[in-house]
């Protein structure tokens, strides 16, 4: 626990209005549990992007176990309210390696929000573990977004399959599995150029790239990740919705944690859509990305203020 | 999302009870106010500013008299699409020229927000208005994002300056000498995403800002960021001095109260929008629509806007003649789908609708069912656009093949065009749009008040389907 924890927690300690410090202000600041704790409480939640509906449910859920377990002190208050964002986080959830064939990751999300950056952590990662990665440099829409992942694949030591910009990226997708299936390779990640959620074409375009790698390989992609930036409000509930029509969704990966913004919004996307977040991402290094574990989120929110 | 889908429907039915009063008391005000505050946090406007926007609002709605012409509920929308234009700065900005040449823009923000395509855009923007611009590539960090400016740069064959992976503060003052020897009149420097709690990082900017002396530091901020937007606006702000905002990604389908949050902490006016991918994506910003936006209303003056520039008043008004006379042929229907379509994309019209956001996505718009009505319509006889009542099996068979459609798909077009005659008539019914705003719906009425005939008749236009 504590690598991902302490990393996290070097990572936010220069800002010191974080969430975290909010939420123990109230508590400790409080001296009864009232009604205008309760209302603080929720003004903290909303301003970490939980959102509106959920920050409600989640202070009814606290209600309830404050009157269920009869408890008295603010301070106790933290703990209970850990307890239902872990609950409402889920299990842990890493990321599926088939143990004897070709695994197919195919990544997906909105502009700028990371995808090609956290596919090189994740090469490099998955190098590390001994495994042999192939890249397919699947955006041949944005300008020099090839270049891009191929100096990402020097950097991660693996090799990427592309063709020109402007070529159809199902294309890209189809000779890279048949690389990947001659070469022997273990895992094969599948780049593509990032596109805004409402655009019926472009989703309709990632429905065909995911179509492609199916039929070549029938129980590929075996993860469909979709990557979201941490500093995203609440739209990105829509844009995991509509994701996981076009593509069906597998797992999250959020990134720019390492910012102030805190990614609240993930505990809105349970509500709705019960995605599990597999990874997250805190720096632009290649070594910055870490599993994301639902207690260590949940206990990051609040953790670091507990020294103070 | 649904949840504020209709901010003013949901005011609709909070006063439902008060219609015809005659001031709105502190009590009814508090009320809307709820729903007023849910709306806006989920658009992402920041809580602090939520609570600032929401005491204003209050403070001048109580009390007030509610309009002859206005229900309660679209009282109170005015009231609140007023302050938050207010608060976005009533005009669009514009670029500060310099008066010594060359204007120096230098844009900043996070990663990933847009920065090297705005720049591009911008570029692109000023190159068509007479200016030469030259592009300075500083951002060293992220790989490849020389060569993406590059590219851009061929793209709009504007010239872009770059030295390499060396000291972004020294390739902004030579591009600024680069730029002064070869007569470009606007130096736009491109600089490197980065954390507002990057000390270092943010640094640099600051010592790149000491050399060029920029006219404009504009900060481009993704619409879809959340709460945090306002710390983000207030560290760049606070250590550099911002002049403007870009707002980027407009064109998805976020209510963007990023704009609002980080207007109330920097004061500074956003200038532009991006609203997509390509080069010639770049809108000036408008706040009056962006409250419409943020408030779930639907982009409505856009839509108006686009009507008056396509919209032909004279064949509106005969239209609406027509309509009232429950005379509406084929001949009009085929007018209407022209009008409708010189308007642009049909998926972007209708996007702009208020309230369409939600059905938008049920509803796929195929174009091509536009071209078969046409080549339908097309294939008729004078007689038969007149009278579509004598179209029986035979002449279904021949308009089907002159069209080089089906029997089913000529049927369908003579259903859809029995199907508008109806909503027509049913739309001509109401007590004239924005009237007594009794019927209507808040949505109408607000419209109403502020178009003329020929944008009156644009609501009426049907959608065959
Ligand atoms: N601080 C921080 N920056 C990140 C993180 N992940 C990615 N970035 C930065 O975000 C920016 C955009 O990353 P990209 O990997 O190019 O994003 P993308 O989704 O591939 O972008 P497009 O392909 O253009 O849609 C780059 O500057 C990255 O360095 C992170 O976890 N933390
Ligand atoms: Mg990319």
């Amino acid at each position: 626990m504590a690598g991902i924890f302490n990393k996290l927690k070097e990572k936010l300690e220069k800002t010191r209005q974080g969430f975290v410090d909010k939420v123990e202000s109230v508590f400790t600041g409080a001296h009864r549990i009232d009604e205008d704790l309760y209302e603080e409480l929720e003004e903290v939640l909303i301003q970490s992007d939980i959102g509106v509906t959920t920050s409600f449910e989640l202070v009814t859920l606290l209600r309830k176990s404050v009157k269920e377990r009869k408890i008295s002190d603010p301070l106790m208050l933290q703990e209970v309210l850990k307890e239902h964002i872990n609950a409402l986080l889920g299990e842990e959830s890493p990321l599926y390696i088939s143990p004897d064939s070709l695994s197919v990751y195919l990544v997906v999300g909105v502009n700028g929000v990371g995808k090609t950056t956290t596919i090189g952590k994740l090469a490099k990662n998955l190098q590390l573990q001994g495994k042999n990665v192939l890249l397919a440099a699947g955006d041949t829409f944005r300008a020099a977004a090839i270049e891009q992942l191929e100096i990402w694949g020097d950097r991660a030591g693996v090799e990427v399959i592309k063709q020109t910009e402007g070529a159809d990226p199902a294309a890209v997708a189809y000779d890279a599995l048949r690389a990947a299936k001659s070469r022997k390779v273990d895992i094969l990640i599948v780049d593509t150029a990032g596109r805004l959620h409402n655009k019926v074409n472009l989703m309709k375009e990632l429905s065909k790239i995911k179509k492609v790698i199916q039929r070549e390989v029938p129980e590929a992609p075996h993860e469909v990740l979709l990557v979201l930036d941490a500093t995203t409000g609440q739209n990105a509930i829509q844009q995991v919705k509509l994701f996981q029509e076009a593509a069906d969704v597998t797992g999250i990966i959020l990134t720019k944690l390492d910012g102030t913004a805190k990614g609240g919004v993930i505990l809105g996307i349970q509500g709705e859509a019960r995605v599990p977040v597999k990874l997250i991402g805190i720096g632009e290094g290649i070594n910055d990305l870490k599993p994301f574990n639902p207690a260590e989120f949940a206990n990051a929110l609040f953790a670091e203020s507990e020294e103070e | 999302m649904a949840m504020f889908e209709g901010l003013s429907e949901k005011l609709q039915a909070t006063f439902k009870r008060l219609r015809g009063k005659g001031k709105l008391t502190e009590a009814d005000v508090n009320e809307a106010m709820r729903e007023v505050r849910v709306a806006l946090l989920e658009a992402d406007v920041n809580f602090k500013v939520v609570k600032d926007l929401i005491s204003r609002i209050k403070e001048r709605a109580v009390g007030q008299q509610v309009l002859e012409s206005l229900t309660p509920g679209q009282q109170v929308v005015k009231i609140v699409h007023e302050e938050m234009i207010n608060l976005m700065g009533g005009l669009e900005s514009k670029i500060q020229i310099a008066s010594k040449p060359p204007t120096v823009i230098m844009l900043v923000g996070l990663q990933g927000a847009g920065k090297t395509t705005h720049g591009a855009k911008l570029a692109n923007l000023l190159k068509k208005q007479g200016k030469r611009p030259l592009l300075a590539a500083c951002d060293i960090y992220r790989p490849a994002a020389i060569k993406q400016l590059e590219v851009l740069g061929e793209q709009i064959k504007v010239p872009v300056f770059s030295l390499g992976q060396i000291s972004p503060v020294k390739i902004a003052a030579d591009s600024l000498e680069h730029a002064r020897k070869n007569g470009n009149d606007i130096l736009i420097i491109d600089t490197a995403g980065r954390l507002h709690i990057n000390e270092e990082l943010m640094e640099e900017l600051v010592s790149i800002r000491e050399k060029v002396q920029p006219n404009e530091i504009l900060l481009v901020v993704d619409a879809m960021t959340g709460q945090d937007a306002v710390n983000v606006a207030e560290a760049f702000h606070n250590q550099l001095g911002l002049d403007g905002v870009i707002l980027s990604k407009l064109d998805g389908d976020t209510r963007g109260g990023a704009a609002l949050s980080v207007k109330a902490v920097t004061g500074c006016p956003i200038k532009f929008s991006g609203v997509g991918e390509k080069i010639d994506a770049l809108e000036v910003f408008h706040p009056d629509r962006m409250a419409s936006r943020i408030l779930g209303m639907g982009d409505v003056l856009t839509l108006i806007e686009k009507a008056q520039q396509n919209f032909d008043e004279k064949k509106a008004r005969e239209l609406e003649e027509k309509i009232r006379k429950q005379e509406l042929t084929l001949e009009d229907f085929l007018d209407q789908i022209k009008q409708l379509r010189s308007m642009g994309p049909l998926s972007s019209v209708l996007e702009m609708m208020p309230g369409m956001g939600k059905q938008l996505k049920d509803v796929q718009i195929d174009e091509n069912e536009f071209n078969r009505a046409e080549a339908i319509i097309y294939s008729m006889t004078p007689e038969e656009r007149r009278k579509p009542l004598i179209i029986k099996d035979s002449r279904k068979k021949r308009i089907a093949k002159g069209s080089g459609t089906t029997i089913q798909d000529v049927g369908r077009l003579l259903k859809q065009y029995e199907q508008t005659k109806k909503l027509m008539k049913q739309l001509s019914g109401f007590p004239g749009v924005g009237g007594s705003g009794n019927k209507g719906g808040t949505k109408k009425g607000k419209k109403g008040k502020k178009s003329g005939p020929a944008k009156k008749s644009l609501f009426k236009l049907p959608f065959p389907f």
